[in-house]
């Protein structure tokens, strides 16, 4: 396989994908630390998805997608600080500490949320588009949610009513083979090739390599060009794996360690690396050098973080009502 | 001043609506083409095209979520769930989403919807199709519920609605549509958690809303021929509630009444009822009664159904074994 990319392409993506790799190294930390509390989901192993899709979008898109949603926010440049501070439940977060790990929100970005009840904002990147297609704006929604979303009825639902309406939902299918622990050929008769489920509906699928920003880019850049037409949505199942449990108190017994390593050999941000050098688009030490440079915006999220104050008292009775 | 019925006065308020508001839309069930299972929008369709007018197919949580995300990207949608018991099909959307936006984003998205519902029973739809699930709804943080009694509220109150930036609930009864009331042509708007004081009293407060104003002005009447007069208050919104109207009533007849159509356990009738104890305790001449709705599934021979549902002669002997009259 070819990469066809120039050095700073190859940036670009690294950069992505480390910046979520590394957060939530040290989300983990600090967790370990008492310093984060309740459930958070780690991204990691996926992040080739959230880095390659998301870069595809314009800043007039929506991006919407589930509960384990650091990775999708920090593609779509919502601060680091502000989601390592959410995380810690402090005032400076996202949502001022009122939304944690799950519900991280940015309306400056168009970032519409984590969402942590499975499927359920599906329906909602619908209404998104619906408001894009009403007022004649060729804006779309990109809804990323996991394999465990597909046998709740709003899948199906969201998926008929947006092609029903010809809305520019990009309903992008992130396949890691388990819904929390429970196995996909346990939990969907339809078998793994879940996006042939949306051609019923009459809506474009295709399958991709989730753990290949470059594919995944690109079917996100192909898919685009549709949804701008106003042709209605489109679907992608990218296939990846989740390399840790399906929350940080989880240590994934159910799984086969051969499966663990043979997906750890697809690491994305390896792959990535491996390939560039190999290509001589860049050395390992221009990859070095970005390392270094993204531990430093890390270390002064979390420090940030840290340092933060925890909510005024008051903060509790603002914004229950407009 | 003109007199309409409660359905023309929709009819009214959502045609208003569209013709004010360019955000805003109609979306849900049968709501274009068929007029609405109720009639409620009958007519629209043609007036304003289906961009505006859409029907929806049978899938309540889809529309109720679509409705979300358009009024986050800053629509106004109007949703229609055909009946409060279909709510069931969308409740996770509704208090998972709609109301927890604004909390959980601290602000950063509101959801200006309008859920417009029919609720109540008495119709002889059997349990399903009967229940009354306002106060469910009353009780989530985040969300607004209106309850109208008359077709001057109905109006008022859509016109609140309809600038409110919050999710509100709007119900209708199903027995109240053909209720005749006067409609003035002058604008005028009903503020949210304001009661309305339906008539005045001194020996005791009934308090009710929606299709249990009706029962609790009879029950009134009744009252007055045994040389009784009973204030009664018509809450109009359950979310918020008039705090101030109901324990100035009772302050005033030291004895108080809770008319409620759904069951008496868990209902909002208990949560006026315990307000009242609380603040007014040493008004009070006797315990506050709630009549309410039985604790069974709503049955649907005519005479079983009845039964489950307080009329006034239920509030009369409330009142009478309570407090002696």
């Amino acid at each position: 396989m070819a990469l066809n990319l120039d050095k700073q392409k190859v940036y670009e993506y690294y950069r992505r994908m480390v910046l979520i790799r590394k957060f939530e190294e040290a989300a983990g930390r600090l967790y370990l630390q008492g310093k984060i509390r309740g459930f958070m989901h780690l991204y990691i192993g996926e992040e080739a998805i959230a880095a390659g899709a998301i870069s595809a979008l314009e800043p007039k898109d929506y991006v919407i997608t589930h509960y384990r949603d650091h990775g999708h926010a920090l593609a779509r440049g919502v601060d680091p600080k502000a989601c390592m501070a959410e995380l810690c439940g402090k005032a400076t977060g996202t949502s001022g500490g009122k939304g944690g790990s799950m519900h991280l929100f940015d309306a400056s970005k168009n970032f519409m949320g984590g969402h942590a009840i499975v499927a359920a904002h599906l329906p909602i990147a619908v209404g998104l588009a619906l408001a894009s297609k009403y007022r004649g704006e060729d804006s779309v929604t990109a809804c990323f949610f996991g394999d465990g979303a597909v046998n709740e009825g709003e899948f199906h639902e969201a998926m008929n009513l947006a092609s029903l309406w010809s809305l520019p939902v990009l309903f992008f299918l992130e396949n890691n083979l388990y819904g929390m622990g429970t196995h996909i050929d346990q939990a969907h008769a339809g078998g793994r090739d879940i996006y042939l489920a949306a051609e019923a509906y009459k809506i474009p699928a295709a399958q991709i390599d989730g753990n290949d920003v470059v594919a995944v880019h690109e079917a996100t850049q192909e898919a685009l060009k549709r949804l701008r037409s106003g042709s209605g949505p489109v679907f992608l199942e990218a296939m990846t794996y989740r390399q840790k449990g399906h929350s940080i108190a989880d240590p994934a017994q159910y799984r086969d360690s051969s499966e663990v390593e043979e997906f750890l050999e697809k690491d994305p941000i390896e792959r990535l690396k491996a390939l560039a050098i190999e290509e001589g688009v860049v050395t390992e030490d221009d990859l070095t050098s970005i390392d270094e440079e993204i531990e430093d915006i890390i270390e002064e999220a979390a420090k940030f973080a840290e340092d933060s104050p925890v909510p005024a008292p008051e903060a509790l009775y603002t914004n229950v009502f407009a | 001043m003109p007199e309409m019925i409660l359905r023309e006065a929709m009819n009214k308020a959502l045609r208003e609506a569209l013709e004010e508001y360019k955000d805003a839309f109609i979306m849900g069930e049968d709501v274009g083409a068929y007029g609405g299972a109720y009639a409620v929008t009958k007519g629209l369709l043609e007036e304003f095209g289906p961009e505006r007018v859409k029907d929806t197919p049978i899938s309540e949580s889809a529309f109720v979520g679509s409705g979300i995300g358009a009024a986050l990207a800053g629509l106004k949608p109007i949703v229609e769930i055909m009946s409060i018991n279909f709510s069931l099909l969308a409740i996770d959307q509704i208090v998972n989403h709609a109301a927890r936006f604004r909390y959980m984003s601290d602000g950063q998205f509101t959801v200006p919807m309008i859920i417009r519902t029919v609720t109540g029973g008495g119709g002889q739809l059997g349990a399903t199709h009967s229940q009354s699930f306002e106060s469910w709804y009353a009780s989530v943080p985040g969300l607004k519920v209106v309850v109208p009694a008359t077709p001057y509220d109905a109006l008022g109150l859509f016109r609140t609605a309809m600038k409110d930036q919050n999710p509100v609930i709007f119900a209708e009864h199903s027995l109240l549509y053909s209720t005749k009331g006067e409609v003035p042509d002058e604008w005028y708007e009903i503020p949210f958690g304001r009661a309305s004081l339906k008539r005045e009293g001194d020996d005791v407060t009934i308090i009710a809303y929606s299709g249990m104003t009706r029962v609790a002005l009879e029950a009134a009447d009744k009252l007055a021929k045994l040389r009784k007069s009973a204030e009664v208050l018509d809450l109009r919104t359950i979310s918020p509630w008039d705090k101030e109207a109901v324990l100035r009533s009772v302050r005033k007849t030291n004895r108080a009444v809770v008319i409620e159509e759904r069951w008496r356990t868990g209902g909002f009738a208990g949560e006026i009822a315990s307000t009242i104890h609380e603040e007014a305790f040493d008004d009070l001449d006797g315990p506050v009664v709630r009549v309410a709705g039985k604790d069974v599934p709503t049955p649907y021979a005519g005479n079983l159904e009845d039964a489950t549902i307080p009329n006034a002669d239920d509030v009369v002997r409330a009142i009478r074994i309570n407090f002696g009259f």
